[in-house]
């Protein structure tokens, strides 16, 4: 909440104003009744029609001046409410892009995604009607007790009577219902990852008929959603009932006193008058009060799980490193990593020269990704220092950093966007760059089939396929002719000749790029003028093909089960 | 930029507009019909309340002439009149607490049904269709959009009935304390009935709009969050979040638009009522000073017609919202719509006792119209054999699954299991014919337990363990923290190649006599793919098996080998005969040692 009233802080002037304007309506209105017992009971007496007129003429322009004052300051909320959701969301959005690995696995994607829609879109609402009806309903209330003070102190006092118990509901109400809209939103975040794991799964879910299952799975969720958005509700609503009829057993006893006051002469009926459309004004008021706390709860709910990442410290900024002096271009001294604890990288140490190729071989699990991580900056090591052109990475700026990088992932990231823009990637590429990207990564001729580099792809490229998107990947990761590429098993899905042909690109055409290569088939490494061989997290070979045949098992096994000369474990 | 579309196409020959709206309310009505004794049992609670809370203006202006009467104030009237009007003002607001129980009950009950149809229409759509939606739209769908419905169904349609309850109860009042006043104040009326008329027209494209930039904004963040480490790595934080900027200004803009309008409503509808409130008072102060009214009247006569203007001013927020409600239950049923994967063919059977037998008879398929990527294939595969697919990037290969398992259907020819035309199997016991791993390893938030029990139903903690050990992921799965009771979530610990053991795992549990393997076996490096290699022999013992692999040590005891170029079959045979032909199987053979 303190964050949010940071940034409705940017907007006071305008929040002020809209306060101002929207007093002044809503006070106007509280005029009203006023005027009119005065003319019941002053007014009337005299018999005096022109009075009487001029009387009503003024209430008249007292309800302009209401109207005017609405107007304005509605728009003026709604202007506010936009600006700042506008920027809450634009910062939230760019806080999540800068969020260190670590925190995004441990805020998980679908909850960030939710906090950027949802979370908004409550908080959004929230701040209209929090402006527009939140500001008048409480001026109407508080100054209906006060302007009641001027006809009858004894009266009003019993309706000022009433407050404290609207006060302890509204309190009560508010304090009860963050807790429960936070633990709603939980939910939904659950309900958001069963969608998003089910889009992505529905090809194994129905080869193994298990839509039935996921259908009942998706129940409990459901159920659980149900379950807390009735309490929720259920708390929420209890508002209006509540102080509608605190309200309106004030105005009772305020005509029963009332009959003893009038018998005593101490007020008029027409004054009686003045306090029943005062409350009348001030149980509509009550009414919208109630619907301001379901928007109160929830949105402040939601703007919670917004500061609580807008609150994440900044992490992997940059920090003064040693230099290296050892003219290596890549170089890791001694890098020891683990992932929440479990150990993943220990004690790897090489370095290779500019222009050198590194192939990384081992067995699933053995930390082949983790160490590109590292040298992408991904994750800091425990210990030890990875060094890109004798500087250590953690002394880059993050742009000096990616800039020097072209890489494919595993499972790489394809928009819904043209061909020609997965390719360029936002980094304002040129035509030519693009085209002979796509060349290189052997991308032109399913191109071309495809309806050019106009042609559309869906989301996550699902229209082509496996091997062709990891060529339009390999083509992003060659467009802006990169220092160094990292390909980390994006030849998977290519067969043997599209997979060779692609390799001679590369080294025919990009001589001066450092390229690390993660590999399955030793095929795709052996080339390579290093190859680091790792097994569970350790470092057990490092050399050319040659050199490792001779001296590491390893390796040596892994050649024997793929090129299927009696590997041991070959049944 | 070409513009992304997220929202699907309406169905074709969907009704527009007007008509179109009216559709949407008469289905949510229906939802609301699935629980008629509780909207019973609401409307007379809602009509007790409400008579309740209308009597206390009588009581009230009662109370006061009793208080203003000739002659001294008669008490005991005065307390006879309280006491009934608290009475009914309490019986009054018990009535409509219980009420907004039941109607959150009710419309939570609606929103339940809601949210589990959309989740079943995903389940049921044809594959191909839900590749192109992107799940940020969905998620918007089940989430956002229902959210607003929900909001409608609880409040609003309450606060509208209630509203004309008080209408009619606040006009008979009127009535019946003073027809002349009533004249007066009715001049107020048309105006504030145009005002709220003209401005809902107006709003809603402007909710519409509304929504779907919304959408728009939301698919986005989701598909770009997908993307982050991607994003990372080459920097483009500054670029995607300038994108992101410009969806997310539209997306403001359309939500201000609609609020704004809005927003003017209630003010513009308040001023009339103020207004009726000065006509009331002015005309009344001159019956007054004609004696034609007493001080009590008035006074339950302006409580009347407050009580008359109070919906009145409403009716234009509900409408509002309500309109912004019909959206997004539009959108809702817009995806509910969509075609689901075409039914069974009428008499199709249950496929039992299957022998694996499966014959290609000139199939041709293309995703799309007049694009055939199959143009004429047949083969024919004994039960038990294995078949090996193989061919260069984009030559088809997946697509031949696809049509296995009719996750599409053949435009010619057809495909046989056990000589009958799948097309006359229920499309649940063909499937539950066969067990895959797929290029895509999927898992699934939870336990490593639960992904691997996937695979059957009822799967013993044991039986998943040594499926684990035949998969050679059961040490890595001993070694977390929790074993095999390890939450998995997204981005969790499990590298490619681990999620791949698991799934070869999950599919190990399965007695399918057919097995799929789509470039299963790619992904994991190639000591690991030796050791499945041998508990897959074990597993493919007794299978018809499809594998479509690049690993020529893997297809190299295939019983056939097709290959595919360009969708078409050039080429099929054993290993050694394929290398003794020295066709294109043995280049792209000779290609692995390049």
């Amino acid at each position: 909440m303190r964050k949010l009233l940071s940034y409705l802080a940017r907007c006071k002037g305008r929040m002020f104003a809209g306060f101002v304007l929207k007093i002044a309506g809503s006070v106007a209105e509280l005029f009203l009744p006023l005027i009119m017992a005065h003319m019941i009971d002053d007014v009337v007496p005299t018999r005096s029609v022109l009075a009487l007129s001029l009387w009503s003429a003024g209430m008249f322009l007292v309800a302009v001046i209401a109207w005017a004052g609405n107007v304005v300051a509605n728009r003026f909320a709604s202007k506010v409410a936009r600006d700042t959701t506008e920027r809450l969301r634009a910062d939230l959005f760019s806080k999540t892009l800068g969020l260190s690995a670590r925190q995004t696995d441990e805020a998980t994607l679908p909850s960030l995604v939710s906090r950027l829609s949802t979370d908004t879109y409550n908080v959004h609402t929230m701040l209209g009607m929090v402006q527009r009806m939140g500001v008048r309903a409480p001026i109407l209330l508080i100054g209906g007790v006060a302007l009641t003070f001027t006809v009858d102190p004894v009266l009003a006092l019993v309706l000022l009577v009433t407050v404290p118990f609207l006060a302890l509901v509204s309190a009560f109400v508010a304090k009860k219902g963050v807790g429960l809209y936070t633990r709603l939103q939980e939910s939904m975040d659950k309900m958001v990852r069963k969608v998003r794991d089910d889009h992505t799964g529905i090809r194994v879910i129905k080869a193994l008929s298990k839509t039935d299952r996921e259908s009942r799975s998706f129940a409990a969720v459901n159920d659980e959603i149900v379950r807390n958005e009735t309490r929720a509700s259920v708390i929420t609503g209890v508002t209006n009932p509540v102080m509608t009829a605190v309200l309106n057993i004030g105005m009772t006893a305020v005509i029963f006193i009332g009959a003893y006051r009038v018998a005593a002469d101490r007020v008029q009926v027409g004054d009686l008058l003045a306090f029943t459309s005062f409350f009348t004004v001030m149980l509509n008021a009550v009414i919208a009060v109630g619907r301001i706390f379901v928007e109160i709860s929830r949105g402040s709910a939601s703007a919670r799980r917004i500061a609580a990442v807008l609150d994440l410290p900044p992490e992997l900024l940059p920090e003064e490193g040693e230099p290296d002096e050892s003219g290596a271009y890549i170089r890791f001294d001694g890098v020891t990593f683990s992932y929440r604890g479990a150990p993943a990288l220990e004690n790897i140490s090489f370095s290779i020269k500019k222009g050198e190729s590194l192939g990384i071989i081992g067995a699933t699990g053995s930390g082949k990704s983790t160490l590109v991580s590292l040298l992408l900056r991904f994750y800091d090591p425990d210990c030890g220092a990875v060094y890109i052109g004798g500087k250590d990475v953690r002394s880059y700026g993050k742009e000096e950093l990616s800039k020097k990088f072209g890489v494919v992932f595993q499972n790489d990231f394809l928009m819904a966007a043209s061909v020609r823009e997965n390719i360029d990637f936002e980094r304002g590429l040129a035509d030519e760059e693009v085209e002979r990207a796509a060349e290189y990564a052997r991308a032109e001729k399913f191109i071309a089939a495809h309806e050019g580099f106009g042609g559309m792809l869906t989301a996550r490229g699902s229209n082509f396929s496996g091997g062709q998107k990891q060529r339009l990947l390999i083509a992003r990761a060659l467009a802006a002719s990169p220092e160094i590429l990292v390909l980390d098993d994006s030849s998977s899905a290519l067969d043997y000749k599209t997979d060779a042909l692609l390799r001679k690109t590369l080294f025919e055409n990009l001589p001066d790029t450092t390229v690390v290569l993660i590999a399955q088939r030793i095929s795709s490494v052996r080339f390579a003028d290093h190859i680091l061989v790792l097994d569970g997290g350790k470092m057990v070979g490092f050399g050319t093909d040659e050199e490792l045949m001779r001296s590491c098992d390893e390796y040596r096994r892994i050649y024997r089960s793929q090129h299927g000369e009696g590997g041991e474990e070959d049944a | 930029m070409p513009k992304i579309e997220y929202l699907p196409p309406a169905p074709k020959g969907a009704p527009v507009s007007g008509q179109n709206r009216r559709a949407v309310a008469a289905r949510l009505v229906r939802y609301y019909m699935l629980y008629k004794w509780q909207v019973a049992a609401a409307f007379l609670l809602m009509l007790g309340s409400n008579l309740f809370a209308l009597l206390g203006p009588w009581l009230s202006g009662e109370a006061i002439d009793a208080i203003g009467a000739e002659g001294g104030v008669q008490f005991a009237l005065v307390g006879k009149y309280c006491l009934l009007m608290a009475f009914f003002y309490l019986f009054s607001a018990g009535f409509s607490y219980i009420l907004s129980v039941l109607m959150i009950r009710l419309s939570q009950r609606i929103v339940r049904k809601m949210r589990q149809d959309v989740f079943d229409k995903i389940l049921a759509l044809p594959v191909g269709d839900l590749d192109r939606i992107a799940a940020g739209d969905l998620i918007n769908r089940i989430s956002y959009d229902i959210s607003t419905v929900n909001a409608s169904l609880s409040n609003d349609v309450l606060q509208a009935a209630t509203g004309i309850i008080t209408i009619v109860g606040a006009f008979v009042g009127m009535v019946a304390i003073s027809p002349a006043l009533l004249g007066v104040f009715s001049v107020t009326i048309p105006v504030s009935v145009v005002i709220t008329v003209v401005r809902s027209k107006s709003m809603r494209p402007l909710f519409r709009k509304r929504s779907a930039k919304l959408a728009e904004l939301n698919g986005f963040s989701e598909e770009m969050l997908s993307g982050l480490n991607t994003i990372r790595a080459y920097g483009r934080e500054e670029e995607i979040y300038g994108k992101f900027c410009e969806k997310n200004t539209e997306s403001a803009d359309a939500y201000y638009r609609a609020d704004y309008i809005g927003s003017l409503i209630g003010p513009s509808v308040n001023f009339v009522n103020n207004f009726g409130t000065v006509l009331i008072s002015t005309a009344g102060a001159f019956f007054y000073l004609y004696g034609m009214i007493s001080v009590g009247n008035i006074s339950s006569f302006l409580l009347y017609a407050r009580r008359f203007s109070g919906p009145v001013n409403e009716f234009a927020n509900i409408l509002g919202e309500i309109q912004s409600a019909l959206a997004a239950a539009e959108r809702v049923f817009r995806l509910l719509d969509r075609p689901s994967e075409q039914a069974d063919a009428p008499g199709a059977k249950e496929l039992k006792d299957v022998r694996g037998d499966v014959r290609f008879d000139h199939v041709r398929f293309g995703y799309d119209e007049g694009e055939d990527i199959i143009k004429d294939l047949s083969f024919r595969a004994e039960a038990g054999q294995t078949i090996a697919i193989v061919g260069p990037t984009g030559a088809g290969k997946t697509t031949l699954v696809n049509l296995m398992m009719r996750f599409y259907d053949p435009r010619g020819g057809r495909i046989l299991l056990d000589g009958e035309d799948i097309r006359n199997y229920t499309r649940k016991s063909l499937r539950a014919a066969f067990t895959m791993v797929l290029q895509d390893t999927w898992l699934f938030e939870g336990t490593v337990f639960e992904n691997i029990a996937y695979g059957r139903e009822g799967a013993s903690p044991a039986e998943v363990r040594r499926v684990a050990e035949e998969a050679h992921i059961s040490d890595f799965i001993e070694g977390l923290p929790k074993g095999y009771g390890t939450y998995l979530t997204d981005g969790g610990a499990l590298s490619k190649g681990q999620k791949q053991l698991m799934t070869i795992a999950r599919a190990m549990l399965s007695p399918a006599k057919l097995l799929i393997l789509d470039e299963a076996t790619s992904n994991v490096d190639t000591r690991t793919e030796l050791l499945i290699r041998d508990a897959m022999g074990r597993l493919m013992r007794g299978k018809t098996c499809f594998v479509i692999a690049h690993r020529l040590t893997t297809v190299r005891n295939a019983d056939l080998i097709l290959v595919v170029k360009d969708g078409d079959i050039v080429e099929r045979g054993r290993h050694e005969e394929l290398l003794a032909r020295k066709g294109f199987y043995s280049e792209i053979y000779s290609a692995q040692f390049e």
